[in-house]
Order: C-alpha cells, then structure tokens, then sequence
C-alpha cells in the first residue's frame, strides 16, 4: 500500500514537471516588443514606433485607468467631490479606477496591456515609454492642453525628441521639512539633513525609495562643483560614487526612511523625526492638526520633486474616452478640484480662478515659473547620460542596488 | 491536486528559469540568455549576505519567542484552564486574528513611538523602549504570529490524557520533570508545526519592516525592491532562491525528525 501511494506521488509529480518545462518552453517561443537587443549599443534607441491618431471618433463608452489615490474621485470618498460622474454623464464613458499604490505597481499593472492609461510619475513614464508599454499623444486633440503651464510641457520625463507622452496632471517639490518648534534656527539648505555632526541625529528621516539617490546628487551639485553634476538623474560613475557615499554616512542620522506618506505625518506629530524630506500636502495636514507646526520650504540649493503626466496605453481598447478623459482632467474645473482634493499643484493655469481656496496656487506657488524651476522633477535615471559622456550613466537599475547597500 | 501542483510547481519553475536571464537596462525586454550574473552579485557583494543572516536571525528569534510565550499559556489553557474558561482563552488567541495585518502594525508603530505608551510605562523605571528598528520588528512579528502558534500546542496538549499526567504524579515526578519527560515529547510535533508557521511568515515579511523597523531592511524588501520601476525581475527571481532553499531545508529538517508523521 506504501509503494502504490509513493507511484502516485512520483506520478504527479512527472506530471507537474513536464507541464512546468512545457510552460517555460513556450514562454521562449514568444516574442516581446523590446527584442534581443543590448549589447550596450552606442546610439540612443528611440522608442517604438506608433502611429500617431489625427482625428478622435466617437466614445466607446468604457474606460479602465490607473489612478494614484484622490486622482480620481467619484464620490464614494466623499459625496461632494466627484469629478468622474460628471465624465461620465457628459461623455457616456463608464470610468473604472484602478487605484495604484507606487510607480511600481503602475508599470507593472499597465504591462497587463488591460488598462487604457495611467497617471504616471517621472520615474515611471520613462520606463513606460522605452517599454512601448504607452503611445505619444496628439496634443492638438486635447483643447485643455493649450493652456498648461509652459514650463510643464516637453520636458525630460514626458517627452521624447519633442513628442510628447502624456498630458501633464498637476507637480509638487520634495520640501525640506522642520519641527519650528524642535529645530532651530530655522535651516535653509540640505545641509541640515547630511551634516555627520547634526544635534538631530536619529530624528532625521529621508524618502525610502532609489529616486532619493537624486536629493543627494542635488546637493553635491551645489556644494561639490569639481564632481560637474549637471543632472542629478544622469549620473556617470563618479557622481553616483560621491552620492552613494553621502547617502551611506547620512545613515547613521536616519531615525526612519518614510514611504508612505501617513506614516511621515505620524512621524512628526510624534517627535519621531524632526526634519526630513517631506511633501506640501504632508506638512499641510500635520498644521492642520495640533500636535505640532511644521515649516515646508525649498532650500538654497532646489529640490527634487514629481510631476505626474496621464498617458494613454499602446494598445487601448477605448482610447477616445481616454483622450476624453486627458481633456476633461486637466479643464479648469476639474484640475482645480483635483489639486485641491490631493495637495499639489495643478498643470492647468486657468485653474487657479477655480480653487474654492483663493490663496491655493500661491501656496502651491503653482504659477512660479522660478519655484518651479529649482525643482529637479523625478525621472527614471538610464544608461544615457543625455550629453557628450555617452551611454555610461547609471540606470535605475543599478540605483536599485545601490538603495539597497545604502540601507545596509 | 493534480492541478494545483501543476499551477504551483510549473510558476515557480518558469520564476527561477528567469533567475538566469538579465534585462536589457534601456528597453526593460528580457534578454532569455542563460547567465549567472545575478546569482554572483548576490553572492559577492557583502550587503546581500549580512541581509540574508539577519532576516533568519529575525526568523529564529521570533520562532522561539513565540514558543516561549506559547507554552504556558496552551498548558493552562488545555490542562489547568475549567472548560468554559477555557473556550473564552480560546476566543481571545483567536479573535486578534480578525483584526487586519495592517491595523495591528500600525497600533504597534503608535505604541512603540517615542511618546507612546511603551515609553510612558517604562519612564519611572528610568528605561527607554526599543524605538523603531530591528527590535521592534521581532516584538511585532512575535506578537502577529503567536496565535499560530498558541493553537497547534494548545491542540497537541489537548490529545494528551489527563491520565497519562497522573501516572507521572504516582510514580513520584514532580511537576516539572513530567513536564519535561513526558509532556515536552508529545507535543513536541505540534511545536515544530507551529514554528513552521512562524519561521516562513517571518522570513517572507517586508511590510512590517517598512511599518516599525526604523531605518532597517530584510531580504523580502530587497525581492520587493526589484520589481516595478527597477524592473530587475531576474535579479528578484535569483534572490528569491535564497528563502525558498532555506524553507525547503527547514522542512526537510522537520521531516527528519519525524514531527510532521504524528500530525
């Protein structure tokens, strides 16, 4: 009876393994839309080619998007803030919302090809565009478009050759943020959070992700001009080597890496951590409470920050409703809702006689060119170095693991 | 079953098939060309190994934590506890459970912060609580993970008979000697069982970590790390390798000394 219930098993299990071999053989066969290329190739590879549509038909009627949470409200937050509704009353288009928790799990969800778009940070969009995973748009056929801020359109993270990708939602900075009570004198540099000899040293906290990398290329970038950082995403060899290091020794001063955006508010109410990197919309919140008063500013040197761009999937199964949907989330109405509703600043200009609270944009400094402009946004770093160094910049990849060293 | 193992087997096969292929850094395609460049990164640089070492430092610590504080109380529960008593002990292992992974993570975070209540209680005593870090991820897993152990001990004592006890008690042991003779050998398997559930959910962790561990890390968060905008599934697969062959042994383990026989 032993022997008969062991053939069982080791039957299954022929089984189990034949199937799985056959699996991983046909998995090969297939073929996938970046080819067997890389061999280090001088030349940049342009993205994939795409047919570029010039006119839009009529809605499909159905739309499955990717959203970061409060991109996308329906009310079922809140009954009074709702801006898909009226999408779909006036479009006809039935929105479905994936909500998406991190870049990662955007790339990795638009890779299912289920979705007709996405609100995509810089440090996916790049990832997404040379992946052939979304397609350029044509801004002609999005109205709204016109009147974006200037300085949001055709930059490094959602454009390529002077296409764009996508259609810019909204941006905020990586603020330096204080305890006014706690720190003082009030600092105004980077400095405050890399200092070996800081009186706050295990209540610092920093952003736990590899695109903090480029913070600390930020301040060598003022502080160490012999290193030549031009881009603290386009780091050769040595810049990335000296930001590493600085990253490495900042360590010993970290009480806690934050990545979600609840627990850095905690944080600081708690005392816990002190100063750090932190966004508008966190500081907001802990100054609404009363536990403690922050102050959010960008230091001397810049900062890094987001800007987050819609993009419409390669192969979207209902890509009128989503031209639509670029239209109608960056109208005046709506972009002025949606900043308002998140904490950020909105891409569209016409928006700020829209917000219910008259001095937003002035807080957000969304119409700053300037302010804006000392926000290094966050792109997703690759070999290309973008200049005469070539190709022998480090790719995200390779931040990765160097995020990981760093954490030790 | 059939199909289950199929389905289960065949996707872990065609994960570690990927281990040895790279991508490209530029497009993220898949390169399908055999290679071992993942598996000696992994091995060669240091930080990967003092990672390693210490999630199974956190994954044994828990386990024998949990085991500590599990015995005595599945041995009042099923041998001193009245039996209503005793369904109410039961209840109350059981009833954390309901309570969300990331609820019970969060009411620790609070606790463990440094005006929460752990510090608050200890301040007359003049200590300080853990903090954030490494500490206070294992006091959490612990705490997570101890219904899952409380409960297997608490069914392996409860196949004990009474009797068996007395007959210990006529021969003339002492408490602790028939706790140590004969109890400790019979609920042995449920033990191992237990840690079983321990060990693998510790060592597969990486959000506790991101809740109260501080500044620290452990090898799930490098798995998890990989994958997204990184994009290194490869390089996620290979390290993948390191806990599966650990549960893998760990079971092969617990085989031989014939606990999982007695289940």
């Amino acid at each position: 009876m032993l022997r008969r219930r062991t053939m069982g098993r080791r039957g299954a299990l022929g089984v189990a393994v034949f199937a799985a071999v056959t699996l991983v053989l046909a998995g090969c066969g297939g073929s996938d839309s970046g080819g067997d290329g890389g061999n280090g190739s001088s030349a940049l590879p342009s993205p994939p080619k795409m047919e570029l549509p010039q006119t839009l038909g009529s809605p499909e009627g159905e739309l499955n998007i990717i959203a970061w949470a409060g991109y996308a409200e329906n009310g079922s937050n809140d009954k009074s803030v709702d801006w898909v509704t009226p999408f779909t009353e006036s479009t006809g288009c039935k929105v479905n919302v994936k909500i998406g928790n991190t870049s990662d799990e955007m790339v990795t969800l638009m890779k299912t090809g289920q979705y007709d778009g996405v609100s995509a940070s810089g440090d996916a969009s790049l990832r997404l565009i040379y992946g052939g995973t979304v397609a350029p748009v044509n801004t002609d056929l999005v109205p709204n478009y016109a009147s974006v801020a200037e300085f949001l359109k055709k930059r490094p993270w959602n454009s390529v050759n002077g296409q764009m990708y996508g259609i810019p939602h909204g941006w905020g900075a990586n603020v330096l943020m204080t305890r006014t009570d706690v720190v003082k004198p009030a600092p105004d540099s980077w400095g405050a959070v890399f200092d070996a000899n800081s009186p706050y040293k295990g209540k610092v906290t920093a952003y736990d992700s590899p695109i903090y990398i480029a913070d600390a290329a930020l301040y060598l970038k003022a502080t160490k001009p012999d290193l030549n950082i031009t881009n603290p995403y386009e780091l050769d060899d040595k810049q990335f080597t000296a930001s590493v290091d600085l990253l490495k020794q900042q360590r010993s001063l970290i009480g806690e890496y934050w990545s979600d955006y609840t627990k850095e508010v905690q944080a600081f109410e708690s005392g816990d951590s002190v100063i750090g990197t932190g966004w508008q919309v966190n500081a907001n919140l802990i100054n609404g409470g009363t536990k403690a008063k922050v102050s959010a500013i960008v230091p001397k040197e810049g900062s890094t920050g987001w800007s987050d761009t819609w993009m419409i999937a390669a192969n979207a199964k209902h890509p009128v409703c989503m031209y639509k949907w670029m239209d109608w989330i960056i109208s005046p109405t709506t972009n002025a809702q949606v900043a308002e509703w998140f904490g950020e600043a909105p891409a569209q200009t016409q928006a700020c006689d829209q917000t219910s609270d008259k001095a937003f944009c002035d807080t957000y400094h969304a119409l700053d060119a300037d302010y804006a402009g000392k926000i290094s946004y966050w792109t997703t770093p690759t070999t290309s170095c973008g200049d005469d160094r070539g190709n022998v910049c480090k790719d995200y990849a390779a931040w990765t693991q160097a995020w990981t060293e760093i954490k030790g | 079953m059939l199909w289950l193992v199929v389905a289960y087997l065949g996707s872990l096969v065609v994960m570690f098939t990927a281990a040895f292929w790279r991508v490209d850094s530029f497009t993220g395609a898949l390169i399908r060309v055999p290679t071992d460049d993942n598996f000696r990164a992994l091995v060669e640089q240091s930080v990967y190994r003092r990672v390693a070492l210490r999630s199974l430092g956190v994954a044994a610590v828990v386990t024998v934590v949990d085991a500590l504080l599990a015995l005595p109380m599945a041995v009042y529960m099923a041998k001193v506890a009245s039996p209503r008593l005793r369904n109410l002990l039961v209840a109350a292992v059981l009833t954390p459970l309901w309570a969300s992974y990331l609820v019970k993570g969060y009411a620790w975070r609070t606790m463990l912060s440094g005006d929460g209540v752990l510090n608050w209680a200890l301040e007359p005593l003049g200590l300080k609580g853990p903090g954030f870090g490494l500490p206070a991820t294992t006091l959490t897993l612990a705490y997570l993970w101890l219904p899952f152990m409380v409960l297997p001990i608490y069914a392996g004592l409860d196949r004990i008979p009474d009797s068996l006890l007395e007959a210990a008690g006529d021969l003339g042991a002492t408490a602790g000697r028939t706790f140590r003779t004969v109890v400790l050998p019979l609920v042995f398997p449920a033990l191992v069982a237990g840690s079983i559930f321990t060990f693998s959910l510790s060592l597969g962790d990486y959000i506790m970590v991101k809740i109260v561990g501080g500044r620290s890390q452990l090898f799930a968060n490098i798995i998890y790390d990989n994958i997204g905008v990184a994009n290194n599934l490869p390089f996620a697969a290979a390290a993948a390798f390191f806990p599966v062959v650990v549960i893998v042994l760990y079971l092969t383990l617990v085989r031989r000394t014939g606990a999982l026989d007695n289940l």
